[in-house]
């Protein structure tokens, strides 16, 4: 097989994956929309948040502490915290895009999710370099489907009564959810069960805002005090963890 | 006109673009040492559990108590499908279907 066929199948391969996670981002963006309603978002805040952030956990949890009224500096440490891990991702992808125009590498990590990553760096390293319109379709998949269903969950959502369907608990539940699609080591593990238990006391203590920036804060040295395992020690920066399967930017 | 929550975003995006383009825009930053790569990678999970807990755990009211009924089941239940299937919606859906049943049938406020 040449070269061109090699990459034609790959991308082939690409769409097909790509595809699967465009049907799950929808509706997870739908789930979103609804968060975003019930924390007084505008219709304007949400679109504006997914073309600008573009980052489901981080929207999820700012959701959440708008609604609770937290300070916006606490949402943007929270925000940092939790898209921290994009450095590892484009410290993969950057031995492949090492000879584009700086210009289209600083666009290019405006798009850099979870899902682009893992889509475009599987396709890179099948095909041996960097491919153009395979980032693109990797990009695109998720920031149209994400941004669609998350105002259609907006504009559906002030249709119906939320709480007797019980869609407030959606926001609760995708955020523990997603948390446990991050977590795959004994470090993680402890990591996850230390942030919440600090940030339940202090919550109580403190307020709500209070205990979920400690929590993020000190968490992850609960993690860090768990000996490595196998695991761990095989989880080189060159190849972290997306958390694809929870369908999130 | 107000800007509703535009600046929030724009924050927000200034805290998370830094992570996106660093590495690809100047080569070697990532060489971080592995004990700031590991805290990182940590992060990630601890930030959603602790939003989680606080949400589905306490109360909105000032000061929060700690909030007992149908929603911390719930959650829990999500988590259990999560686990099971390793897909977020399923389990969101469990949680929410639970919750109106609850309430539907007055077992939950």
């Amino acid at each position: 097989m040449g070269c061109a066929d090699t990459v034609e199948e790959s991308r082939r391969q690409l769409t097909r994956d790509a595809m699967a996670i465009a049907a799950y981002a929808l509706p997870v963006g739908l789930v979103y929309g609804l968060a975003a309603l019930q924390a007084h978002f505008t219709l304007l805040d949400v679109v504006v948040t997914c073309l600008v952030v573009l980052a489901g956990g981080a929207q999820f949890a700012a959701a959440g502490l708008v609604k609770g009224g937290a300070p916006w500096l606490a949402i943007a440490g929270v925000t940092a915290l939790v898209n921290a891990r994009h450095l590892l991702y484009s410290a993969a992808v950057a031995p492949y895009t090492a000879e584009r125009p700086r210009r289209e590498r600083a666009f290019m990590a405006h798009f850099l999710t979870d899902e682009t990553f893992a889509l475009s760096l599987a396709h890179f390293r099948r095909i041996g370099r960097f491919d153009a319109p395979g980032y693109w379709v990797a990009a695109l998949v998720i920031f149209v489907p994400w941004t669609l269903g998350s105002t259609v969950g907006y504009l559906a959502g002030g249709a119906v009564d939320t709480r007797l369907l019980g869609l407030d608990v959606a926001f609760p539940a995708a955020m523990a959810g997603l948390s446990l699609g991050m977590v795959s080591r004994r470090r993680d593990v402890a990591a996850a069960l230390g942030a919440v238990a600090v940030a339940v006391p202090i919550g109580l203590v403190g307020g709500v805002s209070a205990g979920l920036v400690a929590g993020a804060l000190l968490g992850p040295l609960f993690g860090l005090a768990v000996p490595a395992s196998a695991t761990d020690e095989s989880s080189a920066p060159e190849t972290p963890e997306p958390s694809a399967e929870a369908g999130l930017p | 006109m107000t800007l509703g929550l535009i600046p929030l975003a724009v924050l927000m995006w200034a805290v998370t673009y830094p992570s996106r383009a660093l590495p690809m825009l100047a080569p070697g930053i990532e060489r971080l040492p592995a004990w700031t790569v590991s805290y990182l990678r940590l992060a990630g999970p601890a930030a959603l559990a602790a939003l989680a807990a606080v949400n589905c755990l306490l109360t909105a009211g000032n000061p929060p108590t700690l909030l007992v009924g149908v929603e911390p089941v719930a959650v829990a239940g999500c988590v259990l499908v999560v686990a099971r299937t390793r897909l977020l919606l399923p389990g969101v859906l469990a949680a929410v279907v639970l919750v109106a049943l609850a309430r539907a049938i007055g077992v939950a406020a």
